[in-house]
């Protein structure tokens, strides 16, 4: 099946998706790895207020190429290793109703449990930089800069993100364990 | 070593090569290598594509075909880790440099880095302090070899972490030859999809712990479209991992292993993996 889904995400919408299924992305993505999901969590644990919002979002695990002329421009954009976010994910999927994360390479079994019922996990073609760019319209903000460009948050608006391959459903469903 | 002619273009023919003569071969060598994937390995990409039964390998295949397209045409770096910069020189002998050749490079970098735009990856290892320019202690890496004649010739070899990362060396036992590819195959399946398959593989045999890493990534320069028989064997044994494109499956798991070999000591065999991902990035340029 081929899918368009949009943000905020419903957890109804979330648990239609079926590894195999093929998903196009429209609405607000925003960027995070390695160093800003260890930020977030610890943030979290000290009840301070992130400046983004994980429930109902879609989390892409990329470090963009941007340009800053007048405004931010991003010139490269695909995905980054998603299993080096796999200690923070089960964390912060106890805390919200539903989610969608596009990476690559897939996650651990633990983060494949946490998953069940709530998110799916969006494969998208690593290094397919210059082609995911030309799906990102705008880039509406941008926080924790100080960590550098690829660890900063990019709040990125994106129209037809795609094609992602759900590689891991809200079922217990992955393509990587065969 | 073998080097494309396709990858290879000269400069306009200097007198005396000065330090912004090395600065703009180093942002266009840069350049080249971010934009025009090399033609044997957009070959190897397009003739896997041909074989592979899987439709998502396919459709991930004909994803990463487009991508290349969209760089080209874009004038824009293929993948958003422009990797850490990494240059082997080789200095003719006959040359006479008035200059620092390093530090020139070193300036390409920064510029490249403002100009292409490279995405800045250098940290701090301990810090994680960005340096923002893509240079810092050691990096860009610049491997210097002194040749016969009197050109200078820059080669351009970006690469990212998701590869790198799952890379590995073993100091085998010298009695463990028949196991050295059952080390290269466990290494590419422990990978997974994490280096973005298809990879190339490029292996090191012998040497010192060192010698063998350094051989494994000059290994990855050579033509991806010219095997030996035993690096097609791995190769086979690699593809029937099962793994495929970004580890969804399908019998594409690795385009080429390459393997370069040195002598070693008796009672050693270093094996050195060097993984890289299918944007097999590398430009050269040649400067008189």
């Amino acid at each position: 099946m081929e899918y368009e889904i949009r943000t905020p995400l419903s957890v109804e919408e979330v648990l239609k998706l079926r590894v195999g299924d093929l998903v196009y992305v429209t609405g607000e993505l925003f960027t995070a790895r390695d160093e800003a999901h260890a930020r977030a969590l610890k943030w979290l644990e000290e009840n301070k207020e992130l400046p983004f919002n994980f429930d109902k979002a879609v989390v892409y695990h990329c470090g963009p190429l941007v340009k800053k002329n007048d405004e931010w421009k991003v010139v490269s954009a695909g995905p980054t290793t998603s299993a080096r976010m796999n200690p923070f994910t089960p964390k912060i999927l106890e805390r919200v109703s539903c989610m969608a994360i596009i990476g690559k390479g897939g996650m651990s079994n633990e983060v494949v449990e946490a998953m069940k019922g709530k998110a799916v996990y969006l494969a998208f073609t690593g290094g397919a930089g210059a082609l995911a760019a030309q799906s990102i319209k705008r880039v509406k903000g941008v926080v924790w800069d100080d960590l550098g460009m690829p660890e900063a948050v990019w709040l990125l608006e994106v129209e037809k993100f795609g094609p992602c391959i759900v590689a891991i459903d809200a079922h217990g469903g992955s393509l990587y364990n065969r | 070593m073998h080097f494309l002619p396709e990858s290879l273009y000269r400069m306009g023919h200097t007198k005396n090569m000065d330090f912004d003569d090395v600065v703009n071969a180093t942002v266009n060598v840069l350049r080249k290598a971010h934009t025009e994937l090399p033609e044997d390995v957009v070959t190897a990409i397009r003739n896997a594509h041909e074989r592979e039964e899987n439709e998502i390998a396919r459709r991930t295949l004909e994803t990463i075909l487009k991508n290349v397209e969209a760089a080209k045409k874009l004038k824009v770096p293929m993948c958003q880790d422009t990797g850490i910069p990494v240059f082997f020189v080789e200095i003719g002998r006959d040359l006479r440099l008035e200059f620092d050749l390093c530090k020139a490079i070193r300036e390409g970098v920064r510029r490249a880095t403002l100009e292409i735009p490279l995405r800045p990856n250098a940290v701090h290892p301990i810090t994680r302090e960005n340096s923002r320019d893509n240079t810092g202690v050691h990096i860009p890496q610049i491997n210097l070899e002194i040749v016969e004649g009197d050109e200078l010739k820059i080669t351009a070899m970006p690469k990212g972490a998701g590869s790198e990362n799952v890379s590995a060396l073993k100091m085998m036992l010298p009695t463990e030859v028949n196991k050295i590819r059952d080390f290269v195959v466990e290494t590419v399946l422990r990978a997974g999809g994490k280096p973005c398959p298809p990879i190339f593989v490029g292996i090191g045999i012998g040497g010192t712990f060192d010698g063998a890493a350094k051989l494994a990534k000059k290994a990855l320069l050579r033509n991806v479209l010219e095997m030996n028989e035993f690096e097609f064997e791995i190769l086979k044994a690699i593809n029937d991992l099962g793994v495929g494109p970004m580890g969804l499956g399908g019998k594409t798991t690795a385009l080429a292993v390459l393997c370069e070999i040195g002598h070693c000591h008796t009672a050693s065999l270093p094996v050195a993996v060097n993984i890289q991902c299918w944007a097999n990035r590398r430009a050269e340029v040649v400067l008189r």
